[in-house]
């Protein structure tokens, strides 16, 4: 089993990436039509609605990729996350809300832009002055930013505390029979929003990482100092990291809101960055894929297991601490591809029947059931952070 | 034939499967086309022979310390220079201030003239000051072929905008930078293992990998801290014919070690430091008579090197 696990990696790993991504596409829109199916043992129906608990799962999911760049690929601890999803949601409930005092009401598809430039300045605000500092000093820090995040919304009159935000901003467009795609009630148009975006983020950080930016984080992350000696501006690709993540956070931030129609200050606590936290280190730092298994794991099960409402974060609990024991790595380990002409040169050295997986063999030895396993994930379930709605 | 690393040939033709099929000319036009990819490409204001580097009144103090007292020396354009001395004596320090690692209390290094040690660490590199560690520090969970790119982007300019849409420099860079990376390997001798995790490598090709990732920020000065560490007669020789063949190929080097085979064998000149304070400059062979050097090594510190001047001296 093992040795054709490790034929398939190989055989996957010799692919060029539009083929790789070509044979994606099947697994797509598997992922797409799950909450259709709704098939009978995964279903969190009939305690969460199963497309609810898949959006929030993805969500989740599009947190972790964010959050994974900062942690998992450029080494930096951030116990604040929350902090950027929080500004996110709230910079959408700002430019729609008519409860807001700005007076706006931008369509969905302009505040995304905004909500991300304005979680990113926040990053690069955060970062200017903290990324001098390394390791423990760093993660009190951004613990302490999301505090600041959180109270702020506690505090700031305009942001209206406990009273919160209502009718923020949605995509609009209407299925063939007249009822609204996107919509409170029915989360199946937000989960597919979700997953397309998903998609195009991975795209993104695929480029991110076979370049130098990624390479950079990655030097960083081994050995800062090697990485400054060897001509690596490490400041400043750490402050990219952070505003990189950051505007991913945001993003998931106006997703979040939107579906939900309604924000305020009671889902931004420091818990929720330790469940972010939870899923990439769960689903294997600095592996896109395995943060998103992760980030799927940490949503769905909660949810899975709601009829047994005593018990259910017993279960979660123990699973992780078992998971943590046997799998210290997380569930895929590491793995990144850092050169763009990398697959060429590695068969130029050493001929073109080579497939040559670099970093990470014994996580590439699951490339197939990477896919698999993706397939679940993108269409997590519900997040123990606010249930499914 | 046409350049061995380039990408764009016959990829079913690897690199070391050709080189088992040439015969002994084939083999020399080969390594000189490796050798002529990886020769320095920068301009230097300084012409052969010149001062490249001159390390002026350094003084070094922590504490109550004195690391490093009022030393200079100067590096000449293309020479090998050695800096030795006793444990303590100040060497890695010295190349520590070179590569911004610490300040100067006082003095100051010039490359070309220009001030170094106001520099940003990263910036220094650029400017063309590469260097290796005493103690290997790759980055282990890069392979050998990405830990060398990582050296060849101090050369690069893509930043998040560039790789994010991939623009042409990025895919310029990108394709230059793979070319220069698998050559070097090839020059340092470890192409074989070109995918592998730096961690996996045995510790002489991890040696050798640190000189290739520090060759490939095309460095104008490369300062090798102790590379012949832990090796054995057989892998000093080796590296010794390295070390003279990044010389040959355009590179000025300064080799702090310990081996006095490899000091006496590589060097063109020696500086000599002791308790922070430079007490010798000159030519192997007239340093290793100096009676000053002679009593810093039997006098001081039981030292490696001792029995080793004396067997040269034989």
């Amino acid at each position: 089993m093992r040795e054709r696990m490790h034929t398939v990696s190989h055989w996957w790993n010799a692919q060029s990436r539009p083929v790789q991504w070509a044979y994606m596409v099947p697994v797509v829109i598997f992922i797409l039509a799950l909450p259709v199916i709704n098939p009978p043992i995964i279903t969190t129906e009939p305690y969460t609605d199963f497309p609810i608990s898949l959006f929030n799962a993805a969500v989740f999911a599009l947190i972790a990729i964010g959050l994974n760049v900062v942690i998992g690929q450029a080494g930096l601890l951030d116990l604040g996350y929350v902090g950027f999803f929080a500004i996110g949601a709230y910079t959408a409930a700002l430019l729609s809300s008519p409860d807001s005092e700005l007076g706006v009401r931008y369509p969905w598809l302009v505040i995304v832009p905004i909500a991300m430039l304005v979680t990113m300045l926040s990053g690069v605000i955060l970062g200017t002055p903290t990324l001098r500092l390394r390791g423990d000093y760093l993660a009190i820090v951004t613990l302490g930013f999301g505090e600041i995040v959180r109270l702020l919304a506690d505090n700031v009159d305009p942001l209206r505390g406990n009273r919160g935000f209502q009718n923020i901003a949605r995509p609009g467009g209407d299925f063939p029979d007249g009822t609204p795609i996107f919509s409170q009630t029915d989360a199946l148009g937000f989960y597919w929003l979700a997953v397309i975006i998903i998609v195009i983020v991975l795209l993104f950080m695929g480029n991110l990482e076979r370049s130098r930016v990624g390479r950079a984080w990655i030097a960083v992350r081994e050995d800062e100092d090697a990485a400054e000696l060897s001509g690596v501006p490490t400041y400043r690709f750490k402050i990219w990291a952070f505003a990189i993540g950051a505007a991913v956070g945001g993003l998931s931030g106006t997703l979040f809101a939107a579906q939900v129609g309604y924000v305020n200050n009671q889902r931004f606590d420091i818990t929720t960055s330790t469940l972010y936290l939870a899923a990439v280190v769960l689903g294997g730092q600095g592996n896109k894929v395995g943060v998103i298994v992760g980030a799927f794991l940490v949503s769905y099960i909660p949810d899975r297991f709601q009829f047994e409402p005593t018990y259910r974060f017993l279960i979660f609990g123990v699973a992780l601490i078992i998971l943590m024991i046997f799998r210290p790595q997380g569930l895929l380990g590491m793995r990144q591809h850092l050169l763009a002409y990398g697959r060429q040169a590695y068969q130029k050295l050493f001929g073109a029947g080579a497939a040559v997986a670099p970093s990470g063999l014994s996580a590439s030895s699951k490339a197939r059931g990477d896919l698999a396993e993706t397939t679940p994930d993108d269409h997590a379930g519900t997040s123990p952070r606010g249930g499914g709605e | 034939m046409t350049d061995p690393t380039r990408l764009d040939g016959d990829p079913g033709e690897g690199i070391l499967s050709s080189l088992e099929h040439m015969d002994a000319g084939e083999r020399a036009e080969h390594d000189a086309a490796v050798a002529s990819s990886v020769a320095p490409t920068r301009v230097s204001t300084v012409a052969q022979g010149e001062t490249l580097l001159a390390v002026d009144g350094l003084t070094v103090r922590f504490g109550g310390l004195t690391a490093l007292d009022d030393v200079s020396f100067d590096v000449k354009r293309g020479e090998i220079l050695g800096l030795i001395g006793p444990n303590g004596a100040g060497k890695t320090t010295c190349f520590n201030i070179m590569t911004g690692v610490y300040r100067p209390t006082s003095g100051d290094i010039l490359l070309e003239g220009r001030s170094l040690s106001r520099m940003k660490r990263y910036r220094i590199i650029q400017e063309g000051v590469a260097r290796t560690f005493q103690n290997i520090r790759l980055f282990g969970a890069m392979t050998a072929l990405e830990n060398v790119v990582v050296g060849t982007d101090a050369r690069h300019r893509t930043s998040v905008p560039g790789a994010l849409l991939r623009l042409p420099r990025h895919h310029r860079e990108e394709k230059e930078g793979v070319e220069k990376a698998m050559a070097l390997l090839e020059f340092v001798g470890i192409a074989d293992r070109a995918a592998d995790k730096a961690t996996a490598l045995p510790y002489g090709y991890q040696r050798r990998l640190e000189i290739a990732r520090a060759l490939a920020t095309e460095p104008k000065l490369l300062c090798l801290d102790e590379p012949a560490a832990g090796f054995s007669a057989t892998e000093k020789d080796a590296l010794s014919e390295l070390i003279l063949k990044i010389r040959d190929d355009g590179y000025t080097v300064v080799i702090v070690e310990h081996d006095m085979r490899v000091v006496l064998g590589v060097t063109d000149r020696l500086v000599v430091l002791d308790f922070g304070r430079k007490i010798a400059d000159g030519h192997p062979d007239e340093v290793r008579r100096d009676p000053a050097v002679i009593s810093a090594y039997l006098g001081g510190a039981i030292d490696e090197a001792t029995p080793a001047v004396a067997e040269g001296d034989a």
